[in-house]
C-alpha cells in the first residue's frame, strides 16, 4: 500500500517530453501470428544457445528450439506450432546490421501447445529451480535481458531484505509496463510473490513513476486484494517522482531504499534484488502455468497513426507490428526501445526479441537530425544531468583522444548510457556515442590482451616442453650409447650403422605411403558429394578451389623464406 | 544517421552566450547613466574588432564561419573587454586588446572551448602592463558629455581633462606613498569619487551587474558556487584585515562595490572554459581568485587585481579539478583512495 | 685553487660512490624493456619478423638489433606503440617481412587430412589437437593465425579463414566529427 515510504534522490536526471498518453488509450491487443517467425537464438546476455531443431522438423508452441549453452545463457522456444524451414543467419535487431543464427518457423495456424503444467518450486531443489527457469527462457524484460534464473538462485542470496519491482518505466513513449500493470496487476503480483518466496525476501517494493496514476491504482488494488485474501502485507506500492532515468535499476534501488549499488557489485550484496514488472509476469507464467517465455508486450509508438501496445509472439517481424498501427509515409527509421537509449534497427524486417519493449517509428520531423556539433565549452550541464555522478565532459575528452586508460580512471564503465548528458549538451556533442566507442574499444583490447597472454603462455610452455624432450632424448641416447658400447665391447661388432636414427626413416616412409594412398584414392574415386552436380555448383566448386589455391600461394612465400 | 538519444533539449552555445550578454545590460545601463555613452562606443569598437578577428581566424583555420561567428562567444569576450577597460580609453587600446584576446588568447590555443586562459583577462593584463597610464584613466561620475568623450577616445583631446582616479587607485596611491598620516577613512572621506559604499556611480554599475548575475543564476547558466565563494572569500579576507587595522585596510563593503568585483564575480570568474568544473573545485577556484585579488589590490602595483588573480588561478584549474573529482554513484570513498 | 679542486674531487667521489651503491642496491632483475616490448607484440609466434618468436624479437629490438617495423600481425598500430615506448620514429611495415592481414584462424579440411601430425609439430602454441593417423583439428580460440602449419601439410588441407565481424565482436565506430558541414555539403 502507499504507506509513508521514505524516498531518496539520485543526482542528475532530466525531464524530457514523455509522450506516453497516445499509446495507453487502447487496451493491449494480441498481435496476429505472422506468416513467418524468425527467432534469433541469441536473445539474452551470455552464451549463444545451441540450436535443438533441424530444418523440416515440426515444432510445437513452447517447444525448446535453442538450449542454454554455458553458465550464463538462456533457452529460446518456438512461439507457435509449425515447421522449421531454416536454421540460418538472418538480420538481427541490432544497430550493426549484422546477421546471427536464427530459427525460421512457418506457423501451421493450429497454435498447438507442447504438454506443459505448473512447476512446484516449493518442493524443488535449488538446482531444479535453476535448470527449470533457465530452460523456460525467462530473462529481464526491462531491456537488459539478463537471465532471471541467475538472479533467483536461492543458494546465493542470503539475508535479502527487499525485492524491488521496477514499474517506473521512465523512457519516453514506452508504455508496455504501464498497460501491463493496469490490465494484469494481479498476475504481476503473483509473480512477485513467487520471486519473493524463492529469494526469501522480507518486503516487496513496487516502484512506479507518479505519471502513471492508473497503474499505481491497479497495483494498489491488487496488493489490497492479496492482503485481504491471504493476509499478505509485505507488498508496498510506491509512487516515485517522475525523473528520467528513475527506471534504471540502480537509480530505482537508490530512490526506494537509499542504497547506492556501485558498478561491478551485485545489488544482492546490499540485500536488494530488482526485477522488471514484465519479468514478474513472465515468472508467473513459467512457474504457475508452465509456459516458457514466447511472447511479450511491445509498445508501438512514434510516427504511426494509432500507437498501441500489443502482446507479440517473439520472432514476429517489426514490420508486421507497425502495419497494425497505420505507419505514416514520412517514417525513416525503426528504433528498438525508447528515444533516449533505443537502438536504431538496420531495417523494419527484423524480429521482435525479448529485449524489444518498444518499437519506435521515427521520422525526421519527430527526431530531427542533431544540429552541428560544436566544441565542448565545459559548461558542466552534462555533469549536472549525469545520474551516475560522472564528469561526462572529461570522459568525452579522453574517449575522443582515444586515451582509454584515463577514461577508465574516470569510471567510464559506471556510465549506464542513459543519454542524459547528450540530451542536455548545448554543443550537441553525441557524448554517448563516444562512450560506446571507447567501451567497445576497451573490451576488444582486453580480449586481445587475454588471448595474446594465453598465446605467450602456451608458446613458453611449448618451448619448455621441447627443451625437456630434447634433454630426455639426449639422456636416452646417452644411455643407449652406453649400452651399445657395452654390447660392442662384448660382441665386438661394428656399431657405425647407428648414425641415422631408424625411427625417422620409418616415419618418412610411412608418410610417403599414406600420401601415395591418398593420391591413389583421389584419382580413383570422386567424393560422393561431388556426383550429380549442376553446372552452377561445379562452377562454384571450381571457384572455391581457385580461391583456396590463391590463399595457399599467398601463405607460402614469406613464412618459410628463412628456412 | 545518429544514435540514441534521438531528441535533444533545445539548448545551444548561442543561447547561453546571448543570455550572458542580456545579463550585462543592467550594468551597462547604469554605466551609461552615470558615465555617459562612451561605454557604448567602446562596446561597439570591441564587438567589431572581435567579430573581424574571429572571422579571420576561423577562415585561416578552415572552420565553418557562420556556425562559429554566430555562437556569440566572441561578443561576450568583446563586451567584457569593453566593460573592464576604461570607457574613455583611446579607441586603439580597446581594439588592440580585443584582437589580442581573440587571436592569441582564444584561437592560437585552439579556439572555442580550448583556451586555458580567460581571453578578456589576458587582454586586460597585457594592456595594463603595456599602457599602465592609459588603463588608469577613468571617467568621473556625472561627466556624461559624449562629445568630449568622443574626442578623448579618438585622440582629439588629452585624457586627463575628463578623467580622475578611481577610489581603489586613490587609496592604493595614498597608502603606498608611505605617508604615515594616511588612513583608509582619511583618504576615502576626502575623495570626491567615493559614493555611499564604493565609487560614486560605480556602486550602481556594480548593482546592475549583481542584478544581471542573479538572473543568470536563476537561468541556471552559472552555478551558485563561484559567485558565492568569490564574494564570501573577498568579504571574509577584507573583513578580517580591516578589523585588525582599519586605517590601513579597507572594509568588505568597499571591496565588494569598487573595481571589477561584481563584474568578476558573475561574468569573469564564472567562465567555464578556463575555470574549474567540479563543485568543490569551483569553490576553491573562486576563493583563490578572491584572495589573490585582495592581495594585489592591497599590496600590488596595479589598481585592480582581478585580471591577474583570474589568470593565476586559470593555471591551477586543471590541477584543482583533478583533486576535487566528486565521488561516482556508489563509490562512497573518494577518488584517489585505493579501490 | 687547490681547495676548489679538492672540493670538486671530493664531490665527484661521493656522488660516484652513491651512484655505484644505488646501482647495486636497486638493481633491476631481468630486463623490463624486453617485457614491455613483448607485451606490445601480438604473440602470434609466427616468425615473420625473422626471429623464432615474439620474445626473441622483443629481445632483439631492446638490444637495437632489429627494427620496430618487422611485425606484420601487429600492424601499424603495433609499430606506433613500439615507437611510443622506445621514443623511435614511426616506420611503416617493412615489406620484406610481409603484409598486415585481417586476423584469421587456421581450419583443417577434415575430408583431406591424413593425420600426419606435421602441423601439430609446427604449431607454436599447441593449438592443433590430434594424433598419428587420427583426424586433426584446430582449436579456433587458441589459434593465433601464424600460418606456420600451412607449409608442412603434405596434402594442403589447412586453409586460413579470416575472423568475421559478428554481433558479439562488433564495435561501435568513432563518432564522425562534423566540424565543417559547409565543406561536406560542397563536396
Amino acid at each position: 500500500m502507499t504507506a509513508l515510504q521514505r524516498l531518496f534522490k539520485f543526482n542528475g536526471g532530466v525531464k524530457p517530453a514523455y509522450n506516453k498518453e497516445a499509446s495507453t488509450r487502447l487496451p493491449i491487443a494480441v498481435a496476429p501470428t505472422p506468416t513467418l517467425l524468425v527467432i534469433p537464438l541469441h536473445q539474452s546476455i551470455g552464451g549463444m544457445p545451441r540450436p535443438l531443431v533441424k530444418p523440416g522438423e515440426r515444432v510445437l508452441k513452447g517447444q525448446r528450439i535453442g538450449g542454454a549453452d554455458g553458465n550464463v545463457s538462456s533457452a529460446v522456444h518456438a512461439s507457435t506450432s509449425g515447421t522449421v524451414i531454416a536454421v540460418e543467419m538472418r538480420l538481427m535487431p541490432h544497430t550493426s546490421g549484422l546477421s546471427a543464427m536464427c530459427v525460421v518457423i512457418e506457423p501451421d495456424g493450429r497454435d498447438e501447445w507442447i504438454p506443459h503444467g505448473p512447476f512446484d518450486f516449493r518442493n524443488a531443489s535449488p538446482t531444479q529451480i535453476h535448470d527449470y527457469l533457465r530452460d523456460s527462457g525467462v530473462v529481464g524484460l526491462g531491456g537488459a535481458v539478463f537471465p532471471s534464473y541467475l538472479k533467483l538462485n536461492p543458494e546465493k542470496q542470503r539475508n535479502l531484505d527487499t525485492l524491488v519491482l521496477n514499474g517506473a518505466e521512465c523512457e519516453p513513449y514506452i508504455t508496455c509496463d504501464d498497460v501491463l500493470m493496469r490490465e494484469r496487476a494481479a498476475t504481476i503480483l503473483q509473480g512477485a510473490l513467487v520471486m519473493r518466496d524463492m529469494l526469501g525476501a522480507g518486503q516487496v517494493l513496487i516502484g512506479i513513476e507518479d505519471n502513471k496514476p492508473e497503474a499505481i491504482a491497479a497495483m494498489e488494488a491488487a496488493a489490497h486484494a492479496v492482503k485481504t485474501a491471504v493476509g499478505e502485507s509485505s507488498v508496498k506500492v510506491v509512487s516515485v517522482p517522475t525523473l528520467y532515468p528513475a527506471g534504471g535499476a540502480k537509480q530505482l534501488i537508490r530512490v526506494l531504499t537509499g542504497i547506492e549499488v556501485p558498478h561491478g557489485k551485485r545489488s544482492t550484496d546490499y540485500g536488494v534484488q530488482c526485477f522488471n514488472v514484465g519479468t514478474a509476469y513472465a515468472i508467473f507464467e513459467a512457474i504457475a502455468l508452465g509456459q516458457p517465455l514466447i511472447s511479450r508486450i511491445v509498445t508501438v509508438a512514434g510516427n504511426v497513426g494509432q500507437p498501441r501496445n500489443f502482446e507479440v509472439l517473439l520472432g514476429t517481424p517489426m514490420r508486421d507490428l507497425i502495419a497494425l498501427c497505420g505507419p505514416l509515409p514520412d517514417s525513416d527509421r525503426v528504433i528498438m526501445g525508447g528515444p533516449m537509449m533505443g537502438l536504431r534497427m538496420p531495417d523494419d524486417s527484423v524480429p521482435v526479441v525479448k529485449a524489444a519493449n518498444c518499437v519506435l517509428v521515427g521520422s525526421s520531423d519527430l527526431f530531427p537530425p542533431p544540429p552541428p556539433e560544436m566544441p565542448c565549452i565545459r559548461c558542466g550541464e552534462c555533469a549536472k544531468a549525469c545520474p551516475a555522478d560522472l564528469q561526462p565532459f572529461e570522459l568525452y575528452w579522453f574517449a575522443r583522444a582515444k586515451i582509454f586508460g584515463k577514461a577508465q580512471e574516470y569510471d567510464l564503465f559506471d556510465c549506464i548510457e542513459c543519454g542524459c548528458c547528450a540530451y542536455v549538451c548545448p554543443s550537441h556533442i553525441p557524448l554517448v556515442d563516444y562512450y560506446r566507442f571507447a567501451k567497445s574499444e576497451i573490451w576488444a583490447r582486453e580480449l586481445a590482451k587475454v588471448s595474446s597472454d594465453e598465446a605467450r603462455e602456451r608458446y613458453e610452455f611449448r618451448m619448455l616442453r621441447e627443451e625437456r624432450e630434447k634433454q630426455d632424448h639426449a639422456a636416452k641416447l646417452a644411455a643407449k650409447a652406453v649400452a651399445r658400447r657395452e654390447k660392442a665391447a662384448a660382441a665386438k661388432t661394428d656399431a657405425a650403422k647407428v648414425a641415422t636414427t631408424p625411427e625417422q626413416d620409418e616415419k618418412k616412409a610411412l608418410i610417403a605411403a599414406a600420401l601415395e594412398r591418398v593420391r591413389a584414392q583421389k584419382e580413383q574415386i570422386q567424393p560422393e558429394n561431388t556426383i550429380n552436380l549442376t553446372p552452377e555448383q561445379v562452377a562454384e566448386v571450381a571457384a572455391i578451389e581457385t580461391r583456396r589455391a590463391e590463399i595457399r600461394e599467398m601463405a607460402k612465400p614469406h613464412v618459410w623464406q628463412d628456412d | 544517421m545518429n544514435n540514441s538519444p534521438y531528441f535533444l533539449k533545445p539548448a545551444s552555445v548561442q543561447s547561453v552566450m546571448l543570455r550572458v550578454l542580456v545579463a550585462l545590460l543592467p550594468g551597462i545601463a547604469a554605466y551609461v547613466w552615470f558615465f555617459g555613452a562612451a561605454i557604448l562606443l567602446q562596446i561597439a569598437l570591441a564587438s567589431v574588432a572581435a567579430l573581424a578577428a574571429e572571422a579571420l581566424m576561423l577562415a585561416l583555420r578552415g572552420k565553418p564561419l557562420m556556425l562559429f561567428l554566430t555562437d556569440g562567444s566572441a561578443l561576450v569576450t568583446a563586451w567584457l573587454i569593453a566593460l573592464s577597460f576604461p570607457s574613455i580609453a583611446p579607441w586603439w587600446l580597446t581594439v588592440l586588446g580585443t584582437l589580442l584576446a581573440i587571436i592569441v588568447a582564444k584561437h592560437l590555443y585552439g579556439g572555442l572551448g580550448q583556451n586555458p586562459f580567460n581571453p578578456a583577462m589576458v587582454a586586460f593584463a597585457l594592456m595594463i602592463v603595456a599602457y599602465p597610464q592609459l588603463m588608469s584613466q577613468w571617467p568621473a561620475a556625472g561627466a556624461t558629455d559624449f562629445a568630449g568623450q568622443w574626442q578623448a577616445i579618438f585622440g582629439a583631446r588629452p585624457l586627463d581633462a575628463i578623467s580622475m582616479a578611481t577610489p581603489l587607485d586613490a587609496l592604493r596611491t595614498a597608502l603606498h606613498t608611505a605617508d604615515a598620516k594616511a588612513s583608509v577613512a582619511g583618504v576615502l572621506g576626502s575623495n570626491p569619487a567615493v559614493g555611499v559604499v564604493g565609487g560614486k556611480g560605480w556602486e550602481w554599475v556594480a548593482a546592475g551587474y549583481l542584478a544581471g548575475g542573479l538572473w543568470l543564476l536563476q537561468q541556471r547558466i552559472i552555478s551558485w558556487h563561484m559567485p558565492t565563494a568569490f564574494l564570501a572569500a573577498l568579504c571574509a579576507i577584507a573583513g578580517v584585515f580591516s578589523l585588525i587595522d582599519n586605517t590601513q585596510f579597507a572594509g568588505p563593503l568597499f571591496h565588494l562595490f569598487t573595481g571589477g568585483t561584481m563584474l568578476g564575480a558573475f561574468f569573469i570568474v564564472t567562465d567555464p572554459v578556463s575555470g574549474t568544473t567540479t563543485p568543490k573545485g569551483k569553490l576553491i577556484f573562486a576563493a583563490g581568485v578572491a584572495a589573490l585579488t585582495w592581495i594585489i589590490r592591497t599590496f600590488g602595483a596595479y589598481p585592480d587585481g582581478i585580471a591577474f588573480a583570474v589568470l593565476l588561478m586559470n593555471i591551477g584549474a586543471p590541477l584543482i579539478d583533478l583533486y576535487t573529482q566528486p565521488p561516482v554513484f556508489g563509490h562512497k570513498d573518494k577518488r584517489g583512495d585505493s579501490r | 685553487m687547490l681547495a676548489a679542486l679538492l672540493v670538486m674531487a671530493l664531490g665527484a667521489v661521493v656522488l660516484g660512490a652513491a651512484l655505484g651503491y644505488a646501482a647495486v642496491r636497486f638493481r633491476v632483475e631481468g630486463d623490463p624493456l624486453v617485457e614491455k616490448i613483448d607485451a606490445i607484440l601480438p604473440q602470434t609466434q609466427c616468425g615473420q619478423c625473422s626471429y623464432p618468436g615474439c620474445r626473441p624479437y622483443a629481445t632483439a629490438i631492446a638490444k637495437g638489433e632489429a627494427e620496430i617495423n618487422q611485425c606484420p600481425p601487429g600492424g601499424d598500430e603495433g609499430i606506433r606503440k613500439l615507437a611510443d615506448l622506445l621514443g623511435r620514429e614511426f616506420k611503416s611495415l617493412s615489406a620484406e617481412h610481409g603484409i598486415e592481414k585481417p586476423k584469421s584462424v587456421a581450419v583443417i579440411d577434415e575430408q583431406i587430412c591424413i593425420g600426419c601430425t606435421l602441423c601439430i609439430q609446427a604449431c607454436p602454441v599447441d593449438a592443433i589437437v590430434g594424433a598419428s593417423k587420427q583426424l586433426h583439428t584446430v582449436i579456433a580460440r587458441q589459434c593465433t593465425g601464424c600460418e606456420l602449419c600451412l607449409p608442412p601439410c603434405p596434402v594442403d588441407c589447412i586453409s586460413m579463414q579470416a575472423i568475421r565481424e559478428s554481433v558479439e565482436n562488433w564495435k561501435w565506430k568513432y563518432p564522425v566529427f562534423k566540424i565543417n558541414p559547409a565543406q561536406r555539403e560542397a563536396a
